[in-house]
């Protein structure tokens, strides 16, 4: 069977990956993606503790309901923002996106 | 190894691929598509965590929205369809590395946590009824207010994304 | 057990136990007896595709006043065949600059889009792929599946009209999704599960009586996402070439063919499903293969029906198709959801079910009654206009061209 490490060692490089897309990507479209796979790393840790440790229980499940109505609505809000702002200055690029900086 | 286990590293090892590949490859709409391919394997790893109804809610939320907003989005954000120049950073190598030192902190922390080899138990039947969760989730005693909470979220989300993406007259030109 | 009891399972157990004989390990036996089914269902489902050409050609043709398919084979049923090995000997089109993974990922994605729902469908009480706990959001999984391959086709083909063509099409697909999935509430609601056999199970009243508006807007929904007439402005025949699926040649446009066609009966297998009680009927239980001929029967009645809706209606514009979903399919199934809930917890209680039979029937009439007034008066402020112009408030004003100031 499949310990719990396999699991968790999984989810903390899908979570490391994200992350570096966040950090390193130019695009805000490809930005907003690592965000989602880091979001999906925390589902599946988060189903993989309750699996092992809290079965019976459905606090995990509603901590994965609640990351996914996060995810959808900070895709929905976030999108409309890119499309906002590409309407307005025609680039996606965040390193353009300057206006407020000192 | 069981069966089970040679199934688990083929999913892991096809999800880590395609999230590496959403990250770094140069063509933005072959990242949405990358995109899709590391959801699907994440769906598949719920559930074999025996979670099908998160498994199913994975596929209709993530690819049947969030994938599909995505590709949307990418397509209205440009104007030619090809994608010049570096995709990344000047500076990329930084996250790198701070990245991989995360992960090795993350895995060193968590080897030395005495649960991290648990095995699975038994799923009991419970676990598995999803009326339960229905009742839980609006059981006043249990998440009722959680549950409020992430359907105010989402209205306020919708409200927010119309408004902010809507092509209001006077705004531009 | 047995064969007539449980056809599937009888099958399955002997070639299980020819399988063991032969020395194979019984859990590797299994998964070779579930890959076996999952595969003659799906070339099932993809045969019964040639049938349902034939017939829908010779009902279509009926209703034009033509004979429709007649001269290969006794009243031209081998016509499909014909056709068939004509789209097989075309040649395969790869476009200059296409997209090749995803262009060729499409038609697989379009027809599993649809095949994946064949495998929770209960046929009859012992005749099922599998009676998965979340049955009902498995279909709307499987919907997702079959809009990716919607737009895998419009981006890999590298035409830019395919691109907008799938825009449409997506478009349509997603808005029609939320209707459907909000009328589909209402028959998880009665019966408590999401579970399709035990949805079929519970129907000792069919569905389509307690919720007359529900099981239309969900008919609706359904030809909308199928993408036929009234609704098949993403690729019209008569008005645009194509939709997404321009640069497709050869079997690979056979095969986003043979999607919409299995799709059609696949809604009208849905719709049995959900609202007429499934293979529910006289003697069902005990003989199984007489609830899969009521179920095909119901299907085949529904069938006909959007098929003749396909012949008679004419098309929709797409600001039409965008109103219908939006300004009244979307608001009447969240209302009506909220109303059957309200009736259900109200007469459950009393415990008969000519009450709640009653009850549910008039308030599906009161919510009918209202809308249709709610439509015949904003299609009155709308014709007003026409009569007197310059008195009225248009109802929706159009964007008046701007003049260059005279002075």
């Amino acid at each position: 069977m499949i310990p719990l490490s396999w699991y968790l060692i999984f989810a903390a490089a899908l979570f490391c990956i994200g992350l570096f897309g966040v950090m390193a990507r130019k695009n805000a479209v490809a930005i907003l993606m690592g965000v989602e796979l880091m979001l999906n790393a925390v589902n599946i840790n988060l189903l993989a503790f309750w699996r092992y440790l809290y079965a019976p229980d459905f606090a995990g499940w509603t901590f994965v309901a609640i990351v996914l109505v996060a995810a959808a609505a900070e895709t929905a809000v976030g999108l409309a923002l890119i499309i906002s702002v590409y309407r307005r200055r025609s680039t996606v690029v965040v390193d353009d996106l300057s206006l407020m900086k000192g | 190894m069981t069966i089970q286990q040679v199934f688990f590293l083929a999913v892991a090892a096809i999800t880590l691929f395609a999230a590496v590949m959403v990250v770094s490859t140069r063509r933005i709409m072959h990242a949405a598509l990358w995109l899709i391919l590391a959801l699907f394997g994440v769906a598949v790893s719920f559930a074999l965590l025996e979670t099908g109804f998160f498994a199913v809610v994975q596929v209709v939320v993530y690819i049947g929205a969030i994938a599909i907003l995505i590709i949307f989005a990418v397509m209205l954000t440009r104007q030619v369809f090809l994608d010049v120049g570096p995709q990344l950073n000047r500076g990329w190598w930084i996250p790198a590395v701070l990245v991989a030192g995360l992960y090795a902190a993350l895995v060193g922390v968590l080897s030395t946590w005495s649960g991290f080899q648990t095995q699975a138990a038994a799923l009991p039947e419970a676990a598995s009824d999803l009326s339960q969760f229905g009742l839980a989730l609006v059981d006043v005693n249990a998440y009722a207010v959680p549950f409020e909470v992430a359907s105010v979220l989402l209205l306020g989300a919708l409200v927010g994304a119309i408004f902010v993406a809507s092509d209001r007259k006077g705004v531009e030109r | 057990m047995t064969f007539w009891n449980d056809p599937v399972n009888f099958i399955g157990q002997w070639l299980q136990s020819v399988l063991v004989s032969w020395g194979v390990a019984p859990d590797v036996a299994q998964i070779i007896l579930l890959v076996l089914g999952a595969g003659i269902l799906g070339v099932l489902g993809l045969v019964w595709v040639i049938f349902l050409i034939w017939y829908e050609r010779k009902i279509i043709g009926r209703m034009q006043d033509r004979l429709g398919p007649n001269r290969v084979g006794p009243w031209g049923l081998f016509q499909p065949f014909a056709d068939m090995f004509k789209i097989f000997t075309k040649e395969y089109i790869t476009p200059d600059g296409a997209d090749v993974v995803p262009y060729n990922l499409a038609p697989v994605l379009a027809v599993a889009g649809t095949l994946m729902i064949w495998g929770v469908i209960p046929f009859a009480s012992t005749i099922f792929g599998a009676d998965i706990s979340v049955g009902v959001l498995f279909i709307i999984a499987a919907g997702a599946i079959g809009e990716l391959g919607i737009l895998f086709a419009g981006w890999g083909s590298n035409n830019k009209y395919a691109l907008l063509g799938a825009f449409r099409s997506v478009a349509q697909l997603i808005s029609y999704e939320i209707p459907m999935v909000i009328t589909l509430l209402i028959p998880v609601m009665f019966s408590g599960s999401l579970s399709l056999q035990t949805i079929v199970q519970s129907q000792s009243l069919w569905y389509v009586l307690l919720a007359p508006v529900p099981a239309l807007i969900f008919l609706i929904t359904q030809i909308a996402e199928v993408g036929r007439a009234p609704f098949d402005l993403i690729e019209a025949e008569s008005e645009i070439v194509a939709g997404f699926n321009i640069e497709y040649s050869g079997l690979k446009f056979g095969m986003f063919f043979v999607a919409e066609f299995l799709h059609a009966f696949t809604a009208a297998l849905l719709f049995a499903v959900f609202f007429l009680g499934g293979w529910r009927g006289p003697f069902a239980e005990q003989f199984p293969l007489l609830g899969f001929v009521y179920l095909w029967i119901k299907t085949f009645a529904v069938y006909w029906f959007t098929v003749m809706i396909r012949g008679t209606v004419p098309r929709f514009r797409i600001d039409q198709m965008m109103d219908i979903n939006w300004k009244m399919l979307t608001p009447l199934a969240l209302v009506m959801v909220l109303v059957t809930a309200v009736v259900h917890a109200l007469v459950r209680p009393i415990g008969s079910p000519v009450v709640s039979l009653v009850a549910l029937l008039v308030a599906n009439l009161v919510m009918l009654v209202i809308t249709l007034q709610f439509i015949r008066n904003s299609a009155r402020a709308r014709r007003r206009p026409m009569v007197a112009p310059s008195t009225v408030v248009v109802a929706r004003p159009e964007p008046q061209p701007t003049q260059s100031n005279p002075e």
